[in-house]
């Protein structure tokens, strides 16, 4: 089993061919999603018709590309300015949470704790209503009461943030957690001896200690607000980000034009995935 | 310093408490408030229990809550059947580079989004796809063969979707077991099933329970993959809270949908941890 177990050999070809199979399987999906993209044709789908890049550069119909598509470059728009926020507020309250767990015994800790933990084990879906009929309720009684309509409760950009905040801040929380349980206390209390006080120990020691995690965080949190699908689907206004608008369009039938879009959102995410990855192996 | 500490407490307490209250605790208390209202007239409510009776009588719902969670039961064994000899390949046979490329190439497709994934598939599936071209190019099938819109398609992408969230904490678990522990197994005399039965799996256990409950609970909560990939016999629990909320508007029966998923997952994940002997801030955390 382990290379220290010899084991017959038709086994071990077995198992290196399923392992093989298993990563054709991982890879299959991805890859004609890229290869089609360059097909002039105007479905992603066989015979070949040659390659091209007017799925990408296209500016006339019937084959506009994705830099000239108006509606697709507003989605991505969209969803880059809900990634940023999200991914700054989850940041900052993951911090604060982190802290809190780590460094403060209080009533109720493991309850809020597990309180904490818990978003991660409710479907998506289901935040996304909760949070859809909560926020109508709010701005049905504010218009009931003082008659002036709340529009960042309606459908839209605000719900959609605070919709994936509230359950991507548990994944940055114990990403800085993590780390933050591996800091050697000591340091900060060598900087609060040499005169620092708390706040100034934190921001110098501490802070710059967690800069990794702080970076991994956000980063984490910018992937998974974008790929964001069940959550932001019920929480969604007129201005759709890039997932829903490509959804629509799905379902309406596809175009070489989706593919292009998908192996940009590749070649992004895989970037951004793989520089993480690298800049946490040097620290 | 005393007062200090306090004041610096609250500070962190408060986004806590903000963030818990406002967004997770207050809307599933005001939505299970929702789901125990009906309509009587314009504007008009009373609190009754119609909507849950509605779920228990009309059989289309209830047939396919039941479905919507024996598949993802399915999807979640299938997924740990399929991932486990990946995971112990990476863990513990593969060595140096070949262990780290092999991880991040699990970790890559993943973080692309399920829509670009499912995506892949209607293109390698459907009748006008690779694969029913592929069949009739071997001569296997003599017209296209439409393999999109059925049980399988669906499954084969749901457990697609949620394998990362598999190996990953298999490979977590595996990687901790030490080599002599498994060596002294067979010194001992024992088999490969037994040494696998009785020192890898236990071992693994945590890394079983967390994948499977994150896997389940992606599998029930999917929307995507069985709009997408099912067929009309495939129809998701989620695609019915969808219907009620966004197409008919009728947001009392569907806050009950949602909260009947809600008590449907926390019952599997508690049932999980239970029967395991494990909790959450282990498993999670």
């Amino acid at each position: 089993m382990i290379p220290s177990i010899r084991q017959p050999r038709a086994f071990r070809i077995a198992y290196r061919a399923y392992v093989a199979l298993f990563f054709l399987y991982l890879a299959l999906p991805l890859t004609v999603v890229a290869v089609f993209a360059f097909n002039n044709s105007q479905f992603p789908s066989l015979p070949w018709k040659g390659f091209t890049l007017e799925w990408f550069f296209g500016d006339s119909r019937p084959m506009i590309g994705v830099f000239h598509e108006r509606p697709i470059l507003r989605a991505l728009g969209n969803s880059g300015f809900i990634a940023v926020f999200v991914s700054a507020l989850s940041v900052v309250v993951g911090t604060t949470n982190a802290f809190l767990f780590n460094r403060y015994e209080f009533r109720f800790k493991g309850l809020f704790y597990v309180l904490m933990l818990l978003p991660l084990v409710i479907p998506g879906i289901v935040l996304g209503i909760s949070i859809l009929v909560f926020s109508s309720t709010v701005a049905n009684g504010v218009w009931d009461g003082i008659g002036y309509d709340i529009e960042a409760l309606r459908p839209g950009l605000t719900l959609v943030i605070l919709g994936q905040f509230s359950f991507i801040t548990t994944i940055v929380t114990l990403v800085i957690a993590a780390r933050l349980q591996k800091f050697d206390r000591t340091l900060e209390e060598a900087a609060l001896n040499l005169g620092a006080n708390r706040m100034t120990a934190v921001r110098t020691v501490t802070i710059p200690y967690l800069a990794p995690a702080l970076i991994g965080g956000f980063v984490v949190a910018f992937l998974m607000s974008f790929e964001n699908f069940n959550t932001t689907l019920m929480l969604v206004g007129s201005d759709a980000p890039l997932t829903i608008a490509m959804f629509d369009r799905l379902k309406e039938g596809s175009t070489p034009l989706l593919n292009a879009v998908s192996l940009l959102l590749m070649l992004g995410s895989t970037t951004l995935a793989l520089v993480m990855v690298l800049f946490q192996r040097k620290s | 310093m005393r007062a200090g500490a306090k004041l610096g407490f609250f500070l962190l307490f408060a986004p806590l408490v903000l963030w818990l209250g406002l967004l997770i605790v207050i809307p599933h208390i005001d939505m299970f408030l929702v789901s125990i209202r009906e309509r009587i007239g314009v504007a008009e409510y009373q609190t009754s229990l119609a909507n849950y009776l509605t779920f228990f009588t009309e059989p289309l719902y209830l047939v396919t809550f039941l479905r919507t969670a024996m598949m993802s039961i399915l999807a979640t064994a299938l997924t740990l059947v399929i991932g486990f000899p990946v995971s112990f390949y990476i863990a513990k046979i593969a060595k140096g580079r070949l262990q780290s490329a092999l991880f991040l190439l699990t970790l890559v497709p993943f973080y692309v989004s399920e829509l670009v994934r499912t995506f892949g598939w209607m293109i390698l599936l459907r009748e006008t796809g690779l694969f029913s071209t592929l069949l009739q190019w071997l001569g296997l099938a003599d017209q296209p063969v439409e393999m999109l819109y059925n049980d399988v398609a669906m499954m084969v992408g749901l457990v697609y979707t949620s394998m990362l969230f598999m190996v990953v904490p298999l490979i977590t678990t595996m990687e901790s077991l030490d080599d002599s522990v498994i060596e002294a197994g067979y010194d001992l005399g024992g088999s490969g099933f037994s040494v696998m039965r009785e020192i890898i799996i236990p071992h693994a256990m945590p890394g079983i329970v967390s994948g499977s409950i994150i896997v389940f609970m992606l599998s029930l909560g999917n929307y995507l993959t069985p709009t997408m990939l099912g067929g009309k016999d495939s129809l998701w629990f989620t695609e019915l809270i969808y219907s009620q909320f966004i197409v008919r508007f009728n947001w009392e029966l569907g806050a009950a949908f949602g909260f009947m998923l809600l008590f449907l997952s926390s019952l599997i994940v508690w049932g999980t941890l239970k029967l395991t002997g494990q909790t959450l801030e282990k498993t999670m955390g």
